[in-house]
């Protein structure tokens, strides 16, 4: 069975068309790639999967969106566990005005962990499996905002993982980053994968080709492609495709 | 010529520009003038002498220790160091008791013997008598006041501004009673103003945010006035009614009135702040499974805590400022309270009501001045704090 | 698994009552207004007729109307207007388009904020001292009038100023681009843009204004006057100022309830009016801008 299907959704913001007739499969324990030009629909689809889009007035899903055998989207789904499954690392680092250790914990502690000494081990765990621990195990009870960029977006993917998610959604996690910050997260994301299912979105087209098993291109709300990353940068299907990452437009 | 006109303008401009500053240093300097000189009038009431019989070894008294004297409290001289003798208290309308109208002279011309004969047979008198009887041939030794200490003022428990021969101008009374005031209403008012602001920023949808948004803003325009005419026909009844008390006229009757007058402050400054605490926080939490409620109090509240606290600081201000609403329920006893379920009296209201029968320099008229001192002291702290946290929120 | 779940419902329920409970002190609030609002209502419409609008008071305050004391109410708020209006325009223009950033703007706007927290009765003070005693205006219409303009100044400052921020640099450039000069700019373009945002702001300034009882006791306010000022040197009556006498003080306070309660709605439906009139008026130049 795959971890996340997308089965037929359409998706508007008040009388915009956001999303169309979109069906798609993730495998376990993959690494997929939403590319596209701003206002594609990449990150609104990703959204959609921690229901994220919740916060937005005005919005309405068409379509089911099963994920781990469960359909998200049907009455009395528990959101909070749903996100507690599904990860979130967001597009710019926002760590809490807390301390590195307390940004880590936090997770735990809203879902009702109370033993210390297991939330001071999962704290170790997760910062070790972010590649963080060396550079912070000295410095836990210090605010999260004395670390660099790249350390804030490590500390939050950090903070993702405390809470052990199956799925990891990556809201362009570079963007933001300097080149160097860059190739840690995507180490990352290469050492991440044997564990968790992960979604990423990104601009950057050499990122989806170095990251992802899969990959799926989007335009004006339309899921126009999606096949083997391999596949898609060699020897795309669609025109767009081809125009897109070759640079044409976007 | 155009040029000259544009100059003109903009040097207009510049002008009302500093309009503020200048009037907050007017504001000082008159301030300041019109109670400066409370610290150096003698405390004795202008045109008056306080004597005794020239044997008596007394030669100070402090307007407390007069007042416990005028007052009957103490009566007998060695109280205050003197001989084992009876205090005779006297004042000028005691004369006719000693002397007949003959004594006195037809147009009073003999007074100012009579007191001094007086005086001079009694060995345990004290008179306060205006200042034209003391005149040359005087047989009683006047009595030093001394002049208004610092100390009796700020450490002084008793307000009685018109006691005679001293007046005293304890402040200790007002301070509390305006420190009670305002505690309280702040009590009341800071989970009522949390709660509302917490409603509009995370729980209300844009159309319910959209009725009490107008709520507030009509809270907060309601004239002082009218908020103490509401307390005055309807809360200090229930007050009296609730607590079974001889007089509804409290302390709590005026938090409860402040407390509905500082919550438009409060509530839109925390909300505000709270409103700004960035989307990327409230989706971190989220989405780490926390539910609205947790990422309310454990992200959103903590990250607008600057904020929050200068509401609420700014709420406080208000409270301790406020005049009238106060001055017309809280029953105005310049007694140091020992609940708030008693009459008191605030520093505002005690301007309000005393000012305008005051003799402009007296030192009455000058220690309500001090009032104003302390009051604009106190409100330009709060602004200046208000000022610093935000400041520093700015930076980090 | 267990624990989970139940965590999940304890979670879920501390989220219900506490929401619940903000949405009380809420409904609350509302309340409140409610009942002030109303109770003044229903005490003072018997008492509103055109009578009790046009006539001055009789038999020791315990008949007749309040005509002077809405007079005096709208001289005050013509005077402070004539002072505040425009200095607070100017002070807020001067801040935003001609202030060195940095220092003197933060030093003007900490003194703005500071003149805005301090107490009105504070402000009754100095006015007595200052334009009473000082410039010996006496107890007279200029010494309240300036008074009360002092204590709106800091709302029109900051009206103003937000007004004049809100408008992005580009329409400034471009109009300077054209030639215009910077006080042409202001005049033709970025005051017209920035004016409903200030009337909005002038209009609340009315509505403190009116409101204030504090700064006008020892500066212009009379207990009773039996014919209306005749210049700007004289005492006036005030609506706030009447309220406050006549609710607590005076021969029989009984007989004066009435009254009382007409004043405090006539004041009520000022505020109303005043507040309605600012939104109106940031609805309708909102529609027109779009």
């Amino acid at each position: 069975m795959n971890m996340i299907e997308v089965e037929n959704i359409n998706f508007y913001y008040g009388d915009f068309h956001a999303l169309k007739n979109i069906s798609m499969e993730i495998e376990h324990h993959s690494v997929v790639a939403f590319i596209g030009p701003s206002g594609c629909g990449k990150s609104t689809l990703l959204r959609l999967f921690n229901r994220m889009n919740d916060l937005i007035p005005n919005i309405r899903l068409e379509g089911k969106i099963c994920i781990d055998g469960q359909d998200i989207y049907k009455k009395g789904m528990a959101v909070d566990s749903l996100r507690k499954n599904v990860g979130m690392v967001f597009q710019r680092p926002n760590p809490f005005p807390k301390t590195i250790f307390e940004n880590v914990a936090y997770g735990l502690r809203v879902n009702g962990v109370r033993n210390e000494k297991f939330i001071a081990q999962r704290v170790e765990e997760s910062l070790r499996d972010a590649a963080l621990w060396s550079e912070v195990k000295d410095k836990l009870k210090k605010s999260a905002f004395e670390l660099s960029g790249g350390q804030q977006q490590r500390l939050c993917i950090a903070r993702a993982l405390a809470v052990q998610p199956t799925v990891l959604l990556m809201d362009e996690p570079a963007s933001a980053l300097d080149p160097i910050s860059t190739s840690k997260i995507e180490e990352l994301i290469h050492e991440l994968k044997p564990h968790y299912t992960i979604v990423i979105v990104t601009h950057n087209m050499q990122q989806a080709a170095r990251v992802s098993d899969k990959t799926a291109f989007f335009y004006l709300g339309e899921m126009v492609e999606f096949s083997d990353t391999k596949k898609m940068f060699l020897n795309p299907e669609k025109v767009q495709t081809q125009n897109y990452i070759t640079g044409r437009f976007g | 010529m155009r040029n000259r006109a544009e100059k003109l303008v903009e040097s207009l401009f510049t002008i009302s520009g500093f309009v503020t500053s200048i009037v907050i240093v007017l504001v000082v300097v008159f301030l300041f003038s019109g109670g400066v000189h409370l610290f150096r009038s003698p405390s004795i009431e202008h045109g008056y002498v306080v004597a005794v019989n020239a044997d008596n070894p007394i030669d100070r008294l402090s307007p407390a220790e007069l007042k416990s004297i005028f007052d009957y409290e103490q009566t007998n001289w060695q109280q205050f160091g003197g001989a084992d003798e009876e205090i005779l208290v006297f004042r000028l309308n005691d004369i006719t008791n000693y002397f007949s109208e003959e004594d006195l002279g037809e147009n009073f011309e003999f007074v100012s013997e009579r007191i001094s004969q007086l005086i001079s047979e009694n060995q345990g008198i004290i008179a306060f008598i205006p200042q034209e009887y003391a005149g040359e041939n005087f047989s009683g030794k006047e009595i030093d006041g001394g002049t208004i200490s610092l100390s009796e003022v700020f450490g002084g428990k008793e307000w009685l501004p018109t006691a005679t021969p001293a007046p005293l101008f304890g402040l200790l009374p007002l301070i509390t009673g305006t420190l009670w005031v305002s505690f309280f209403a702040i009590l009341i008012a800071l989970p009522f103003g949390l709660s509302v602001s917490i409603f509009m920023s995370e729980v209300a949808s844009e159309r319910v945010r959209g009725i009490l948004k107008p709520v507030i803003e009509l809270l907060s325009g309601i004239p002082s006035v009218v908020y103490g005419f509401f307390g005055l026909v309807v809360v200090v009844p229930l007050v009296q009614q609730i607590f079974n008390l001889d007089v509804g006229e409290t302390g709590l009757t005026g938090s409860l009135i402040l407390a509905i007058m500082a919550l438009p402050t409060i509530i839109t400054v925390s909300e505000d702040a709270m409103r700004n605490c960035p989307r990327a926080m409230r989706e971190a939490s989220l989405s780490l499974g926390a539910n609205r409620w947790q990422t309310t109090y454990k992200v959103v509240i903590p990250y607008s805590i600057s904020g929050i606290t200068s509401g609420v600081v700014l709420g406080i201000g208000r409270a301790m400022g406020e005049t009238m609403a106060v001055l017309m329920v809280t029953g105005n006893s310049a007694v140091i309270p020992h609940t708030i379920l008693q009459p008191l009296r605030t520093i505002p209201a005690t301007i309000a009501a005393e000012l305008g029968e005051v003799s402009s320099g007296s030192p009455h008229y000058q220690a309500l001045f001090v009032l104003g001192i302390i009051l604009f002291v106190i409100t330009f702290a709060i602004n200046m704090c208000v000022a610093s946290i935000s400041a520093k929120h700015k930076n980090s | 698994m267990d624990d989970t779940i139940q965590y999940e419902l304890k979670k879920n329920l501390t989220q219900k009552v506490a929401f619940g409970a903000v949405t009380l002190f809420s409904v609350a609030i509302v309340g409140i207004l409610v009942v002030i609002l109303s109770f003044i209502i229903i005490k003072g419409v018997g008492v509103i007729n055109w009578e009790f609008l046009s006539t001055a008071p009789t038999d020791g305050m315990t008949k007749g109307g309040i005509f002077p004391a809405i007079v005096g109410t709208f001289y005050l708020i013509l005077g402070s207007a004539l002072f505040a209006f425009p200095v607070g325009i100017m002070s807020g223009i001067y801040m935003n388009e001609y202030a060195p950033k940095g220092f003197v703007l933060r030093f003007i706007r900490t003194m703005t904020n500071n003149l805005s927290g301090i107490p009105s009765i504070v402000f009754g003070l100095f006015g007595m001292a200052f334009f009473v005693k000082q410039l010996n205006f006496g107890t007279s219409i200029v010494a309240g009038s300036l008074t009360l303009g002092l204590l709106c100044l800091p709302l029109i400052i900051r009206t103003t100023e937000e007004a004049l921020k809100a408008i992005p640099d580009s329409y400034r450039e471009g109009s300077r681009a054209l030639g215009a000069t910077k006080l042409q700019t202001l005049f033709r373009v970025i005051l017209p843009m920035g004016m409903p945002n200030i009337v909005t702001g002038l209009i609340l300034s009315v509505g403190r204004v009116s409101g204030e009882t504090a700064p006008i006791l020892f500066t212009c306010a009379a207990f009773f006057l039996p014919q209306l000022p005749t210049g700007i040197f004289d005492q006036v009556m005030a609506l706030p100022y009447h309220l406050y006498v006549i609710a607590t003080s005076g021969g029989d306070l009984e007989a004066q309830r009435p009254i009382a309660y007409g004043t405090a709605l006539v004041l009520i439906i000022l505020v109303l009016l005043i507040n309605l009139l600012a939104t109106v008026v940031r609805r309708y130049f909102a529609k027109k801008l779009k």
